[in-house]
C-alpha cells in the first residue's frame, strides 16, 4: 500500500478528565490501570494512543459511543490539551507550539468536520464556507469567489445565498464540508461527519466523499461509530475501546486477523469476501497458464464471476503484471459462504 | 425533629419574653451601625475621595454632563427641540415620530405590528401625554444603549474569565432584588437630583439582568460551535466578536427586552422623584385624587410598554432574511432609507405646519373626566359595601397575622430557618438562611421586616390560590390557554406602578391597598409556572392513571399535580419575588414595612438608612428563593424520572 512519511504522528497520547489529570499519570506511569485512574476520580477518555497517519491516506477511527474517538481527534489537532503524550506534525511536536503558531497551522493546514455540522446561524452559505477565509483577512472578492469554488465542488450552486435553516441536513453538511475545505487543509478531519443523517443520505454523502478524495487526496482522519462506513471509506482503520486502539490495519487486516474477540464481534457482520483481497489469500502458483488473472488489489467478491465458467483456480498478478499466486476455487467459495 | 423545634420555638414564644428578651428585640449596643459606616462611605466620596488631578465629585459632574448629552438630543429630537453645543435640533414632532414607530414595526414583524406601535404612539398623542411620554421614552433611548452594552461587555468578561464569572453572581443575585427605590438614593446623592440621575439608576438597574443572560447565553453557544472557531484559527477577539456573540445572538435579544423592560419600569419611578415624565404625573394626580388624569397617564404607559415590548421582541425573533440585492446603497438598506427620508420631511413639515410638530390642542380626545366620574360613581354607589368588605378582611386575617408574626421572636424565627435550611439543602444553606435572618435582626429593622413578610406572605397566599385553580383550569384547554397567555404576557410587562393606581383609586392607602396591588402583580407567574408545569406532566403517566381507573379528580391531585410540583415551586418562587418588588412601590401608599423604610431614606436622601433597609429586603427575597428551590430540586430528585408515575397512581 501507500509507504509515504507519515504525515501525523501521535505517540503515547492520553487524555484525562479531572482535577490533578497530569500528576496523577506522572505517578501511576504509562501503564496506568484504568480502574486506578478512575478511583482518582479521572475519566480515561483517551488512554496510551500511538498512531501515524500517512500522507494521502484515508485514516478511519472507529469505536462505540463514548470510546474517545472525539476527545482523540480534538487531541490532534490540540483543541483539547492532551495530558502527555506527543502529536508530530511533518516531525514537529504540535504540544510545544506556541497560541500564535497553532492559529497559523489551524488556518493554514487543517480543517474540520463537524458531526452536528457547526454552521454559523445568522450567515448564509456563501458567508459560512467564506468565513474561515475572513478570519484570516483575505479581502472580500478573493474570498467570495474562492468560497463559490468550494459549494460548488459540493453540489451546492445555487444555494449560496440560502440560509442554514433553510437546508436539508444533507445539504447542511456540504456547507460544512466546503467550508472545511476553503481554506485549502492538508489535513482534515472529520467527526462522526455522516452520523447526524439519514441513512439513504449517509450513503450519497459517502460515495460524494469518495469521489471528493479522489480529486482532493488530503490526508483524512474519519471518525466514526458505524463499522460499515469505516470499511467503505477507510485505507486504514484504528479500533477504539475505552479510549485505547484496541487493533489499527487495513480493513482486510481487521476482517480476516481480528487481534480480539471485540473487534471479531464487529467484523462477524462484515462479508469477507468483499474484503479479503485476492493478493492476501492467494496460494503459492502452480504454473498452470492461460488461466483468467485479477489483480492483487481485486477483492475476493469480485473474482468471484470469473470461477462461474467451472474453472478451478485463477491467477493473480502483481502490479507489474506478473503472476504472484493463484486463487483457489475452494478458498472463494469458502469466503464467500462462510459471509 | 420538626415537633420539637416547634415545641421549643412555641416555649420561646410563649414564656421567653421575661427571661430572654434580647431574643425579642436585638439590644440598641448589640447592632453595628451599618447605616451610618454606609453614610460615612458615601460621604467620605462625596467630599473627600481625590483622585490626584480630580476628586470624586468631579468625576460624578463629568459623567453626568457626558451622560446629559446624549439625552438632550433624544429630547429635543422627540419633542420641543433643544440646542446642543450651540446647535439647535429641530424636533421631528409627534407624526414624525409616529410613523417612524409604525414603520419600524412594519420592518420588523409586518403590518399588525406596525398598526399596533403606531396605533399606541397615536393614542399617547391623541391622549395629550405626548410631552411627558417622550420624556419618558428620551431617558430609555439613552439607557438602554448603554444598560445592554454595559451589561454585554459584563457577561462577555464573566463568560471569558470564569474567575470573574464566578465574582460577580452574588452581586448580580443581590442586585436584582435589591428593591428599586434602594438604587435610588445613593445615585441621587452622587449625582444630585435631575433626569440624568434617574438615567443612571436605570442603567444600574438594567445592567445585571443583561449580564446575567449573556453569560447564560455564551455557556450555552453549542461546543461545536466553539471548536470551529479555533480550528479555523479565530484569535480571541475574532472568536467573541466573529463566532460567540453572533451565534447567541437570539438569547441576547431576549435579554435587550428585558432591559428595555426594566428600564421602562425604573424610569417610571425614577420620573417621581422630580425628573418628571409619565410616571410624575400619575403620582402628582393621585395625589390630587384626580384619577382621570392619573388614568389617562396610565394608560399611557401601558401604551409605551406594550408597543416597546411588541417591538423589542418581534426584534429578537426577526431572522435575517435572504440578501435581496447588493446593488448600491439603496438596494441594500431600503429601511433605512425610508426612515431618514421620513425623519427628515417630518422635521422640515414640522417647521412649516405646526400642527405636525405638536398634536393640535383641539384634536385632543380626553377621558379624563369620564374615567373621574366612573370612579366617583363607584366610590359613591358601593362604598359601603367595598369599605366593608375592606373591613373584615382588615380585622379578620390582615392585623392578627401581622400581630403574630411582629410578636415572633428573632431567635426563634432564625433557629427555624437555619433548620428548614439543613433539612432542604445542608449546612451551606443552614448557614446563609439563619446567617441573614440574625442579620436582618441586627438591623434593628426586625418589625417593618416582619411586615414585609406579613404582607408579602398573604398576598402570596392569595395570588397562589386564585392562580393554582385557574391554572389547573386553564392547562388542559389549548385554546384557552393561549387567549389567557397573551393576557399574562401583556399583564407582566407593564411596569409595576399602574397596578398600584386602580387599587388605590377603590380602596385609598393602607395594606388592604397594598395587598390588592401586590395580588393582582403576582398572579401572572402563579398562573404561568402552574401552567407549565401541569402541560408538562408526561401524557403517558396521566393515560396509566387512566387505564388504572383514576377519576379526574384523582388524576388531577394525584398524579398532575404531584408531577408538577417542583415547577409549581418555582412558580411559588417567582411569585415571592414579584410581590416583594411591588411591596416596595406600595411603599407609596402608606404601608409600615421595609419598603416605607427605604422610601422614607429616599425623600431624606439618607443613603445608609435606604441601602441597609433595601438590602434587608434583598436578604428575605434570597432566604426564600434558596430555600425553595431546594426544595424544588428535592422534590424533583424524590419524583425521579421513570418511576414517578408508578407510585404516584398507586
Ligand atoms: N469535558 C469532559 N469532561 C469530562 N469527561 C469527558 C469530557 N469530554 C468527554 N468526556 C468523557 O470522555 C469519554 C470519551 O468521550 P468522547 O466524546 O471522546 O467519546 P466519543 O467516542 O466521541 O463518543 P460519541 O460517539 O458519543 O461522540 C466519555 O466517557 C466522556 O464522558
Ligand atoms: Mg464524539
Amino acid at each position: 500500500m501507500n509507504t509515504t512519511e507519515p504525515k501525523l504522528v501521535c505517540r503515547g497520547v492520553w487524555k484525562l478528565f479531572g482535577p490533578n489529570a497530569a500528576e496523577t499519570l506522572r505517578r501511576l506511569g504509562p501503564e496506568a490501570d484504568p480502574a486506578a485512574l478512575v478511583a482518582a476520580r479521572l475519566v480515561p477518555a483517551v488512554r496510551n494512543i500511538d498512531l501515524a497517519v500517512r500522507e494521502g491516506e484515508i485514516f478511519v477511527i472507529m469505536g462505540l459511543s463514548g470510546s474517545g474517538k472525539s476527545t482523540l481527534v480534538r487531541c490532534l489537532s490540540r483543541l483539547i490539551e492532551p495530558t502527555a503524550g506527543e502529536i508530530l506534525f511533518h516531525g514537529r511536536n504540535l504540544l510545544t507550539a506556541s497560541d500564535a503558531e497553532m492559529i497559523a497551522l489551524r488556518r493554514h493546514k487543517m480543517g474540520m468536520v463537524f458531526q452536528h455540522f457547526a454552521l454559523l446561524p445568522h450567515m448564509t452559505v456563501l458567508q459560512n464556507v467564506a468565513f474561515p477565509l475572513e478570519v484570516q483577512g483575505m479581502p472580500r472578492t478573493e474570498r467570495e469567489e474562492r468560497a463559490a469554488r468550494m459549494v460548488s465542488l459540493v453540489g451546492l450552486s445555487g444555494r449560496e445565498g440560502a440560509f442554514p435553516r433553510q437546508l436539508s441536513g444533507g445539504q447542511q453538511q456540504r456547507v460544512g464540508i466546503a467550508r472545511s475545505l476553503a481554506a485549502d487543509p492538508e489535513l482534515w478531519f472529520l467527526d462522526e461527519p455522516f452520523s447526524a443523517l439519514d441513512p439513504l443520505i449517509r450513503r450519497e454523502m459517502q460515495d460524494e466523499f469518495i469521489r471528493l478524495q479522489s480529486v482532493l487526496k488530503k490526508t483524512i482522519v474519519f471518525i466514526t461509530h458505524d463499522f460499515d462506513e469505516a470499511i467503505r471509506l477507510a485505507d486504514r482503520i484504528a479500533i477504539m475501546k475505552d479510549g485505547a486502539v484496541v487493533q489499527a490495519g487495513t480493513p482486510e487486516d481487521l476482517v480476516l486477523n481480528p487481534a480480539t474477540d471485540y473487534v471479531r464481534e464487529f467484523t462477524r457482520a462484515v462479508a469477507r469476501a468483499k474484503v479479503a483481497k485476492a493478493g492476501s489469500v492467494m496460494s503459492p502458483a502452480d504454473g498452470v497458464a492461460e488461466r483468467p488473472h485479477v489483480a492483487t488489489r481485486t477483492s475476493v467478491a469480485e473474482a468471484a464471476p470469473l470461477f462461474r465458467a467451472g474453472t478451478e483456480a485463477v491467477a493473480v498478478t502483481g502490479a507489474d503484471g506478473r503472476v504472484v499466486g493463484q486463487l483457489d476455487r475452494a478458498t472463494v467459495v469458502d469466503l464467500m459462504l462462510g459471509g | 425533629m420538626w415537633i420539637a423545634a416547634t415545641l421549643v420555638f412555641a416555649a420561646l414564644w410563649l414564656w421567653g419574653g421575661e427571661v430572654l428578651p434580647w431574643a425579642f428585640e436585638v439590644p440598641r449596643a448589640w447592632r453595628p451601625p451599618f447605616a451610618a459606616w454606609i453614610s460615612g462611605v458615601l460621604d467620605w466620596l462625596t467630599k473627600e475621595a481625590h483622585f490626584g488631578l480630580f476628586t470624586f465629585r468631579d468625576l460624578t459632574r463629568f459623567i453626568s454632563a457626558v451622560i446629559d448629552v446624549p439625552y438632550q438630543i433624544a429630547l429635543g429630537l422627540l419633542s420641543g427641540g433643544a440646542t446642543v453645543f450651540g446647535v439647535p435640533v429641530p424636533p421631528v414632532g409627534w407624526l414624525g415620530v409616529t410613523l417612524l414607530v409604525a414603520l419600524l414595526g412594519f420592518v420588523l414583524s409586518g403590518l399588525p405590528l406596525a398598526a399596533l406601535a403606531g396605533g399606541a404612539f397615536f393614542f399617547i398623542a391623541i391622549f395629550g401625554q405626548w410631552t411627558s411620554a417622550m420624556l419618558t421614552l428620551a431617558s430609555i433611548l439613552v439607557a438602554v444603549p448603554l444598560g445592554v452594552g454595559g451589561g454585554l461587555l459584563l457577561g462577555i468578561a464573566g463568560h471569558r474569565w470564569t474567575g470573574f464569572g464566578r465574582a460577580i453572581v452574588p452581586f448580580l443575585d443581590l442586585m436584582q432584588t435589591i428593591p428599586i427605590f434602594a438604587y435610588l438614593v445613593p445615585i441621587l446623592i452622587l449625582f444630585g437630583f435631575g433626569p440624568t440621575s434617574a438615567m443612571i439608576a436605570t442603567l444600574i438597574y438594567a445592567m445585571p439582568p443583561m449580564t446575567r443572560i449573556t453569560m447564560l447565553a455564551l455557556q450555552r453557544v453549542p461546543d461545536e460551535i466553539v471548536d470551529l472557531g479555533r480550528m479555523i484559527g479565530c484569535t480571541p477577539r475574532q472568536m467573541t466578536w466573529r463566532v460567540m456573540v453572533p451565534s447567541a445572538q437570539e438569547a441576547l435579544m431576549v435579554g435587550v427586552n428585558q432591559v428595555i423592560m426594566l428600564s421602562l419600569n425604573m424610569v417610571i419611578i425614577a420620573s417621581m422623584i422630580g425628573a418628571g415624565g409619565l410616571g410624575f404625573d400619575v403620582l402628582s394626580a393621585l395625589r390630587r385624587l384626580d384619577f382621570g388624569a392619573g388614568l389617562e397617564a396610565g394608560f399611557a404607559i401601558v401604551a409605551l410598554a406594550i408597543a416597546l415590548d411588541r417591538l423589542s421582541q418581534a426584534a429578537a425573533r426577526r431572522r435575517p432574511a435572504a440578501p435581496v440585492s447588493n446593488e448600491g446603497i439603496v438596494g441594500r438598506h431600503p429601511f433605512l432609507l425610508s426612515a431618514l427620508t421620513v425623519l427628515i420631511l417630518a422635521t422640515l413639515a414640522g417647521l412649516a405646519v405646526p400642527a405636525v410638530q405638536t398634536y393640535p390642542e383641539t384634536g385632543r380626545l380626553s377621558t379624563g373626566t369620564f374615567w373621574s366620574e366612573v370612579v366617583e360613581y363607584i366610590n359613591i354607589n358601593y362604598f359601603d359595601e367595598i369599605e366593608a368588605a375592606k373591613n373584615a378582611v382588615l380585622l379578620n386575617v390582615l392585623i392578627p397575622v401581622k400581630r403574630f408574626l411582629i410578636s415572633l421572636p428573632w431567635l426563634g424565627v432564625a433557629g427555624l430557618l437555619t433548620l428548614a435550611g439543613w433539612r432542604l439543602g445542608g449546612p451551606r444553606l443552614a448557614l446563609l438562611a439563619g446567617g441573614l435572618t440574625v442579620l436582618v435582626a441586627s438591623t434593628g429593622l426586625w418589625e417593618e421586616a416582619m411586615t414585609t413578610v406579613y404582607l408579602c406572605g398573604i398576598a402570596v397566599l392569595i395570588a397562589m390560590l386564585i392562580g393554582l385553580p385557574i391554572g389547573i383550569l386553564v392547562a388542559e384547554r389549548d385554546r384557552l390557554w393561549a387567549s389567557v397567555r397573551v393576557i399574562i404576557d401583556t399583564l407582566q410587562t407593564l411596569p409595576a406602578f399602574v397596578y398600584l393606581m386602580p387599587a388605590v383609586m377603590l380602596f385609598r392607602v393602607g395594606d388592604f391597598t397594598a395587598m390588592i396591588a401586590i395580588v393582582a402583580f403576582a398572579l401572572a407567574p402563579a398562573i404561568r409556572y402552574t401552567v407549565l408545569g401541569l402541560r408538562g406532566v408526561d401524557p403517558a403517566l396521566i393515560e396509566a392513571g387512566k387505564a388504572m381507573g383514576c377519576t379526574p379528580w384523582q388524576i388531577v391531585t394525584r398524579i398532575r399535580l404531584r408531577l408538577a410540583m417542583p415547577e409549581i415551586l418555582l412558580g411559588l418562587n417567582q411569585t415571592i419575588m414579584f410581590a416583594l418588588s411591588m411591596l416596595v412601590i406600595t411603599a407609596l401608599v402608606g404601608t409600615r414595612d421595609l419598603g416605607q423604610e427605604v422610601y422614607i431614606a429616599l425623600t431624606k436622601a439618607d443613603a445608609g438608612r435606604g441601602l441597609v433597609a433595601g438590602l434587608c429586603v434583598a436578604f428575605i427575597a434570597i432566604i426564600a428563593d434558596r430555600l425553595i428551590h431546594a426544595a424544588a430540586s428535592r422534590s424533583r430528585a424524590q419524583l425521579g424520572l421513570s418511576d414517578g408515575g408508578g407510585h404516584d397512581a398507586a
